[in-house]
């Protein structure tokens, strides 16, 4: 058990919610809005069904062979006159990183937007070490000018309003408060940024595919900010997951055609680039990271997780995340993915997310690759009960509420105690009588005069011995 | 009380099969008027229906917060309840779902597989097993807002979830469509969450009470009277919602319209 806070997305939530009439109401409705835009791009392709199943078998496939994949890529990439890179874990990857740039006197980074860098903490672990980095994503860029992480993979500052970011620039660059047209807003970012790609001694992307027949890997952006960060300085730097190897380059046939659509509902990305090897003059090296991948591979119930490919669908689509915020999970990733991920990294410390769901099942079945998203999220519940990380107010009414539900006379007894007259049916959802936050927003159900047993004893006389 | 035994309804090879009431336990308590109507209309269609009198509850609130040892004692007991009839009928998609799908806490014996493979809800059963095509005893003059709870849509697949791309069904709404007068009105977001989940209601106070509000505004701006689901705890969550807020719509269970009461 790590000494670590607990992350506390219901607490979290509930602030989100509570700040005002208009942050939450937003988010709800532009990710609800995503998710039709979505529905109605996969509705348009009949065979969108079967493009599933096979992303989901050839992602299958490829973990289930990783070690000969990564070498294919490997060699092919190095052929092409890339350095690889193996990192284990995330201080490896920084290390890694870090002693490339220190190498080449790179004192100013410009990167694109890599939830694997997020994930590694990258960019405080450079900054310490006195070397500048600056996102170039333009929702990025808000977060970091903000000092918050991504509370989304794919719209980093979903939560924030315009006048959010108005306000932001304001303070941070200088603009007219007031001024929150996105036009005026984005133009800004671009004028503020295109200096620093022209400083940069390096640019750093993520990857979304890495194809191990060619050593290519693919950077799917909307703004082009990768491509820029990747040409302008001459060393490009690239931090690939292990688990985003497929086998070859007609699969990109699959995955893009499902990637956009599921990500934000539009049929491509506007960049779908493909880097094989360092361009004329350049230098290009590939991180190959670890993190922790082979050890959830290795786990029965949750190695299904690898083969996201990070669309953010199940985030768009839980009803649960579209209240919250992403920012509420504490943790890189959030939303239903993240539930699942984060505690692989650490379970103490997100041992309440997988609490902050009603398995309502819709992440299941939007997701593109068919990760069963909603059955990890009920086995990580059992992992964490398990391990004694359920609140103790719950174990301890649970195990009330085990002996009496298998023993009829004793839940008769609790039935007669607590009795419908008294209308507990909320006390009842939780055994605990001391708490009530049921009655905080709902008023309490009526309660009946006769049990439905008492009627059927009534009625069915002939039935009783039942 | 004696109740008409209809003959032009359902397949006439079910009639006399031997079907286990399964009246969970918030049923039992709280809307006892939902038992009363799904045993009435089952018995309408000359099923031998009985309420085995040692069921407690389905172990949903112990499994679902992972906690499987305090499950299991629960899910013996249903068996030992139910492993004697044809089928198992309870008018609550997620109880259901949970014998269903998630009966691992205990050895899988013949017994637990039998009862989890015949374990129905309501609708199902009527619109699958018995194959109803009427309810000339029924009639319900109002405008309807249908709520098919998310373990009825996606826990066992009553009606088409959005996310999926397909042919549409829905069969409580097939089955609400031969209810004389009523009127099914159209929303915005048919399958999203209305937040109830179980503990999560009180757990997480906060989301569910938001997604219960929006679920009930939806409702409302399409003009629905009555809203209308085979999930009473949805229900529960939802008009305690409405009320709270003062929003005039009211909640019943599709057994209580298709059986024409009691309301």
């Amino acid at each position: 058990m790590s000494n670590t806070k607990k992350a506390d997305p219901a607490a979290a939530a509930e602030l989100f919610i509570l700040r005002d009439q208009v942050h939450e109401p937003m988010h709800d409705r532009f990710l609800w809005a995503t998710m039709q835009r979505r529905d109605a791009q996969a509705a348009a392709i009949p065979e969108w069904e079967e493009l599933r199943e096979l992303a989901s078998k050839i992602k299958e496939h490829t973990l289930t062979h990783l070690d000969h994949y990564l070498e294919e890529f490997e060699a092919n990439a190095t052929k092409r006159g890339a350095h690889i890179h193996w990192a284990i874990d995330a201080a490896e990857h920084n290390t890694i990183v870090h002693s490339i740039l220190e190498s080449h006197g790179v004192k100013e980074l410009i990167k694109s937007k890599s939830m694997l860098q997020e994930e590694c903490q990258m960019t405080p672990f450079l900054q310490n070490r006195g070397i500048k980095v600056i996102e170039s994503d333009l929702g990025e860029r808000i977060q970091q000018l903000d000092g918050q992480p991504p509370s989304h993979i794919v719209f980093p500052s979903i939560h924030k309003t315009r006048r959010d970011v108005a306000q932001l620039f304001a303070r941070k660059i200088g603009t007219d408060p007031n001024n929150d047209d996105p036009h005026f807003l984005t133009e800004v970012m671009r004028n503020n940024a295109r200096p620093r790609f022209l400083a940069a001694g390096a640019g750093m992307t993520g990857g979304n595919f890495a194809i191990a027949e060619t050593g290519t890997f693919m950077v799917c952006t909307n703004e082009g900010n990768a491509d820029i960060g990747a040409s302008v300085p001459p060393l490009h730097i690239a931090s690939i997951g292990i688990e985003k190897l497929v086998p070859r380059v007609e699969d990109m046939g699959v995955f893009l055609r499902l990637l956009a659509r599921s990500a934000e509902g539009e049929p491509l990305t506007q960049y779908s680039s493909h880097f094989t090897g360092p361009r004329k003059g350049g230098e290009l090296h590939i991180v190959l990271v670890d993190n922790g991948r082979s050890r959830r591979l290795g786990m029965p119930d949750f190695w299904h997780s690898l083969k996201c490919i990070r669309c953010g669908a199940c985030m768009n689509t839980c009803p649960v995340y579209r209240r919250s915020g992403g920012l509420a999970y504490g943790a890189t990733y959030s939303g239903p993915i993240g539930v699942i991920l984060d505690p692989t990294f650490d379970e103490f410390k997100y041992s309440e997310l997988p609490f902050h769901s009603t398995l309502c099942g819709s992440c299941t079945d939007v997701c593109p690759v068919k990760i069963d998203i909603s059955d990890q999220i009920f086995k990580w519940r059992r992992v964490m009960a398990k391990k004694g990380y359920l609140p103790l107010v719950k174990r301890l009414a649970f195990a009330a509420a085990g002996r009496a539900f298998g023993h009829p006379e004793e839940f008769r007894l609790m039935e007669e105690a607590g009795g419908p007259a008294l209308g507990y049916a909320p006390d009842f959802l939780l055994y605990n009588h001391s708490l009530n936050p049921w009655g905080r927003d709902r008023q309490l159900p009526q309660p009946a005069k006769k049990t439905f047993r008492e009627w059927y004893l009534a009625n069915r006389s002939e039935h009783g011995n039942d | 009380m004696i109740f008409p035994v209809s003959a032009t309804n359902g397949s006439a090879t079910q009639k006399g099969l031997r079907v286990g009431l399964f009246i969970p336990c918030y049923i039992d308590m709280i809307f006892p008027e939902v038992g009363i109507a799904t045993l009435q209309l089952l018995e309408r269609f000359g099923l031998d229906v009985h309420f085995p009198l040692g069921q407690t509850c389905c172990g949903q609130p112990m499994s679902n917060s992972g906690d499987e040892s305090n499950a299991a004692a629960a899910e013996h007991l249903f068996v030992e309840n139910f492993a004697p009839f044809d089928y198992v009928v309870g008018p609550a998609g997620s109880c259901v779902k949970q014998v269903r799908c998630h009966f691992d806490a205990i050895e899988q014996t013949d017994d637990v597989r039998h009862v989890r493979q015949e374990t129905y809800e309501l609708v199902e059963f009527l619109h699958d097993i018995l194959q109803v095509d009427s309810f000339p005893w029924a009639e319900f003059q109002h405008s309807v807002a249908l709520h098919n709870s998310c373990s009825s849509i996606r826990g066992l697949g009553i009606a088409k979830p959005s996310e999926i791309m397909g042919a549409p069904f829905d069969k409580s709404a097939a089955l609400l469509s031969k209810v004389r007068g009523l009127v099914l009105v159209p929303v915005d977001r048919p399958d999203d969450c209305c937040g109830f989940g179980g503990t999560f209601c009180v757990t997480d106070e906060a989301v569910s009470a938001r997604m219960g509000l929006d679920k009930v505004h939806d409702h409302l701006r399409h003009g629905a009277e009555y809203v209308v689901s085979p999930d009473m705890s949805c229900l529960m969550h939802q008009q305690g919602i409405a009320r709270r807020a003062g929003l005039d719509l009211k909640y019943v269970h599709v057994a209580q319209v298709l059986n024409g009461g009691p309301f």
